[in-house]
């Protein structure tokens, strides 16, 4: 990791000095050491950038708004960023001109939960150079495994090869292999053999954590509207929290369906859930669909294939598929 | 917004009559309707018919809301894949449907509850027939209980 972020620091002020670009958009601590964000970056503070295992969030979104400014903006994409970036550019959502964008290898981000949840607190700082995990604590040096921490997005890894991009950091046969294979539809299945009445009572229990704070829509690369629906004054939900189990349901339904066909299975949905409810499950729900019913598709693959909502046969399965294939009664 | 609540209580002591929203197609399952109405074959009075220019302009959001506000059942008529007056609507909304009845389902929603049926202005029969079929259906379900606000309820 350290290699790499020396290598990612002489990269950027070299194109940022000759003129590529003239601002980045790079990561920045904040309160703690696993609370990075992103922050827009010039030649003045660039000693401020690193890269490391918690710079998980989805540079993409941010580049809507920095491809609308003056100048070229350079993006570290990570290869999962790169789809969201494809699906963005395919929208015209993003100037894709107007972004210069840089492949940074990726070896699997950190999930600072799944480390307190180990027994490791008091967590001063966090050294992530590979299989082992360095943790200094109040209470003395800790160790775990990589493997252990993973984020559950990075289990269910794309691969390490970037679909877009204007250079590469390290060519991406040199990348680290993320350690995944799990099936990213293994929970989706469990819970589609489920009798109806307890994948309700399932997703009564998760939907109703949800205090509304938006942070899902707001995060999400393929939620790109300058105004959502969720923002209008007259549909009577804009700005509050759920009122009811209805307004819940209501807010997830849509929510999923607004990004059926365009999400990428970033996960960034789930990573900033305060409440920990499980996104991705409804974001898969659709995605498992869309390639049963449709076809295979990923989104992002590309920035030019269009979207299975956008798109259909004449030969396309009727709605009534649903009695015959949906879950358990 | 709300459940009316004595609205609530009154459909628990009463024979429960489903109240069903049919979404149609201006083109062909309104004027369907219209023909059924017209050689006075009979659909159940509590189906209660929005007209809209074409069964792709009916938003998941319409759906929902319709369940929101008291509704046992939804179901939407458009005219037969092919025939659709704007050329393709009916495509995207038979891809949309299809994934959204499907998720319903996935949230544990009973799926006889949503429904897509395609209806010319010629089938009036089967316009009545399709009502009053699904009627039968949302009677067996019984109330929808699972897309409102459960708190209202007893
Ligand atoms: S981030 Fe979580 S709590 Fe916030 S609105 Fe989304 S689902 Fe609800
Ligand atoms: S819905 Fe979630 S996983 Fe899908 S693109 Fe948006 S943030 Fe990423
Ligand atoms: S006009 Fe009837 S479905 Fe499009």
């Amino acid at each position: 990791m350290r290699e790499i972020n020396e290598m990612l620091k002489k990269k950027v002020s070299e194109l940022l000095e000759n003129g590529t670009a003239d601002r980045i958009i790079g990561w920045q601590a904040g309160e703690f050491c696993y609370d990075v964000t992103p922050a827009v970056m010039r030649k003045d503070n660039l000693d401020e950038l690193f890269y490391n295992g918690f710079c998980g969030a989805n540079q993409s979104k941010y580049l809507i708004q920095e491809s609308l400014e003056e100048g070229k903006v350079l993006a570290l994409l990570k290869p999962c960023d790169t789809y969201s970036f494809n699906q963005l550019v395919k929208e015209h959502r993003v100037n894709r001109e107007k972004v210069y964008a840089l492949g940074i290898p990726c070896s699997g981000m950190l999930d600072v939960d799944k480390i307190k949840a180990l027994g490791i607190t008091g967590i001063l700082s966090i050294e992530d150079n590979g299989e082992e995990i360095k943790v200094a604590t109040m209470y003395g040096d800790k160790t775990c495994k990589r493997t252990e921490v993973l984020q559950e997005r990075c289990k269910v890894c794309k691969g390490k090869e970037h679909k877009a991009y204007d250079e590469l950091l390290i060519p991406d046969e040199d990348a680290p292999e993320v350690p995944n294979g799990e099936d990213r539809f293994e929970l989706v299945n469990k819970l589609e053999a489920m009798t109806s009445q307890e994948r309700f009572d399932f997703w009564r229990g998760e939907l109703s954590k949800c205090i509304r704070c938006n942070a899902c829509r707001n995060v999400c690369p393929a939620c790109s509207c300058r105004t959502c629906v969720f923002d209008n004054d007259n549909s009577g939900v804009a700005a509050k929290s759920n009122a009811d189990d209805f307004e819940e349901n209501m807010f997830h339904i849509i929510r999923a369906f607004h990004v059926a066909g365009r999400c990428t299975d970033c996960g960034e949905c789930s990573r900033v859930c305060p409440q920990h409810i499980p996104l991705h499950l409804l974001n898969r729900k659709f995605i498992k669909d869309i390639d049963e019913f449709y076809g295979e598709f990923q989104a992002g693959e590309d920035d030019t294939a269009k979207g299975p909502l956008t798109a259909y046969t004449e030969g396309d399965c009727e709605p009534s598929i649903v009695m015959e294939k949906g879950g358990e009664a | 917004m709300q459940v009316n609540e004595t609205n609530t209580v009154n459909t628990e002591e009463k024979e429960f009559t489903p109240l069903i929203v049919a979404f149609c197609c201006n083109w062909c399952s309104y004027a369907g309707a219209d023909l059924a109405g017209s050689s006075r074959l009979s659909y159940p009075a509590n189906v209660k018919i929005i007209r809209v220019p074409c069964s792709c302009r009916v938003n998941p959001l319409f759906i929902l809301r319709a369940f929101q506000r008291g509704a046992d059942g939804v179901i939407l008529c458009g005219c037969h894949p092919g025939d659709c007056h704007y050329s393709t609507g009916n495509y995207y909304a038979r891809r949309r449907m299809t994934l959204l009845f499907s998720m319903l389902d996935y949230l544990g929603i009973e799926k006889g509850r949503t429904r897509v049926e395609w209806v010319s202005a010629a089938e009036g029969a089967k316009f009545s027939a399709t009502m009053n079929d699904f009627a039968a259906t949302i009677h067996k379900l019984g109330p929808n209980r699972k897309l409102r606000d459960l708190r209202c309820e007893k």
